[in-house]
């Protein structure tokens, strides 16, 4: 999947450490200090126990899919050239999950809980974290 | 505080359609200005009776559609006592139904007025594309899933790889619901249609075959609810709100809790509790059918079967037209129309079945439907129970 002209995240508060980590190929997730549960997505109020201490922890960036598709029509213009390609739910081991892309497997290799970890790809401004099946050259 | 029994819908309305579209090129507020009108005249009663706007949609943004009550009233020359317009996706009329039998009993409005319309079809104006990668959306619209049918296909997915739920099972649903449409003349899709032609059909957004997806049509609907005091002398018999309730659980389907188990499971049980009646006695289901998947959860959820039976439950055509559980008797959001937000339409059908008034596709002593909308990816639910004397 090429990533010239997709649509890129727009950072904001919540998000800036995020993205910035992925640049980093580091994939941060937060941790509430309180009540030790991890977030994703990034936001400034604990959404279990609204504590406000909440720190930023990387993830070991491996998990599972937790369910997927294969788009056989692009999710907009810029990913008409891309199919069929997977996007997945990925449930990392930390207990959140995140949107991502399934990639260097054939996508009809994609299954429900298969095991998966994190790839960075970088794509102009952003780096985006991906996933591959877990275990394979990268 | 229960509602039961607090309003009654007296009056509906909606549009005639020509292969999905709206006739003569007519404007969004065109078409809800007839809805509306047809309401009014259904209940026997007049635009100035009205004192409740509740208005829902997506037409008109950026723009005069930013605040959809305050326009269509200004349209229509309205000045209400009470007005919402909660924006809840395809089930925010059910809330709708449920906020002004509320706003009834409490003593502030008397005659509401539920709207909605779109011309999307018309316009060409639905698209897959994501959602501005802004807020929330930037970190899934990057990914490039396909919006919705990417979400509903997620939670197909999982629910098959749960509970071994086939693809025939929901091509049974698309079967089923074509069936009634083909004795609605009003459907947008009335061709005959067997499981292979929807397991034939191209895949969209794997395991959601096109046939498993709602059509994209225009469409207009209105109701008219009134206090049990104005629906005494109403032109029709009312149809009384029994129970009501609403729930959302996720906006994006990342934060969905399980994708198996809708909010339907809330709102379902707020709704069944206030009207004081068990599954057993509802003789008409209308279940939102944006995809065949999400009917499949949504009977689920609602209790009508337990969890992962759904595929068994709507097997051998069993919400078909002759099967004992009649559902989506109009021909659904997969065969009848589906103007983007398609709640209302359920509310239209429902009151006409408990009315008699469906002709070939009539539920025989119709006393007692349920009308489950489900709006957004899954993500917001709102469950209204019917009832005539």
């Amino acid at each position: 999947m090429t990533d010239q002209n997709k649509p890129m995240p727009i950072p904001d508060g919540d998000s800036n450490v995020f993205w910035q980590g992925c640049k980093e190929n580091k994939l941060l997730i937060q941790k509430c200090s309180d009540c030790s549960k991890h977030i994703f997505y990034p936001r400034i109020l604990c959404p279990n126990c609204f504590s406000e201490k909440i720190e930023w922890v990387e993830s070991t960036g491996k998990g599972k899919v937790y369910s997927y598709t294969i788009a056989r029509r692009g999710g907009g213009p810029a990913f008409k050239d891309d199919v069929p390609y997977a996007v997945a739910l990925i449930q990392l081991d930390e207990g959140v999950r995140m949107f991502s892309n399934i990639i260097n497997a054939d996508v009809e290799e994609v299954k429900c809980d298969m095991a998966v970890e994190v790839v960075f790809v970088d794509s102009g401004e952003f780096t985006l974290p991906k996933f591959q099946p877990a275990g394979i050259l990268k | 505080m229960s509602i039961k029994n607090a309003a009654a819908i007296v009056g509906v309305g909606d549009v005639e359609l020509e292969k999905g579209k709206v006739k003569d090129g007519q404007s969004v507020l065109q078409i809800q200005a007839i809805a509306a009108k047809r309401a009014l005249e259904d209940a026997g009663l007049s635009k100035d009776d009205v004192d409740g706007i509740f208005v829902a949609g997506l037409w008109g943004l950026p723009g005069v559609g930013s605040f959809p009550s305050v326009i269509l009233s200004e349209y229509l020359g309205i000045q209400p006592k009470y007005t919402d317009s909660t924006q809840i996706g395809g089930s925010a009329f059910e809330a709708h139904v449920g906020h002004a039998a509320a706003a009834i009993k409490s003593g502030l409005c008397e005659v509401a007025l539920v709207l909605y319309g779109s011309t999307q079809r018309s316009e060409k104006s639905r698209t897959l594309a994501g959602r501005p990668p802004v807020l929330t959306a930037q970190y899934e619209t990057p990914f490039g899933l396909p919006s919705p049918a990417g979400s509903y296909a997620m939670a197909a997915a999982r629910h098959m790889h749960q509970y071994g739920t086939k693809p025939e099972h929901l091509a049974e649903i698309a079967v089923a619901t074509r069936k009634w449409a083909q004795l609605n003349p009003y459907a947008t899709m009335r061709d005959p249609l067997s499981i292979d032609d929807v397991l034939n059909s191209p895949m969209i957004s794997d395991p959601l075959h096109l046939l498993d997806c709602c059509l994209v049509t225009d469409g207009a609907g209105a109701l008219v609810i009134v206090s049990p005091e104005r629906a005494r002398d109403c032109r029709k018999k009312p149809v009384w709100i029994l129970g009501q309730g609403e729930s959302h659980s996720h906006w994006s389907i990342q934060a969905m809790p399980d994708l198996t188990v809708t909010s339907a499971a809330q709102s379902g049980k707020t709704a069944f509790e206030m009207a004081g009646v068990t599954h057993d006695e509802i003789d008409v289901v209308q279940i939102y059918d944006s995809f065949t998947i999400t009917v499949l959860l949504t009977l689920e959820s609602l209790g009508f079967c337990k969890p992962g039976e759904g595929g068994d439950f709507i097997s051998n055509q069993r919400t078909a037209p002759g099967g004992d559980f009649p559902m989506n008797t109009n021909g659904g959001g997969l065969s009848y129309a589906h103007p983007g937000m398609y709640g209302i339409f359920l509310l239209i059908e429902a009151v006409r079945q408990l009315r008699g008034e469906c002709g070939e596709r009539q539920v025989k002593d119709a006393k007692l439907s349920l009308v489950n909308g489900t709006g957004g990816t899954l993500s917001s639910t709102s469950v209204v129970i019917l009832g005539r004397d």
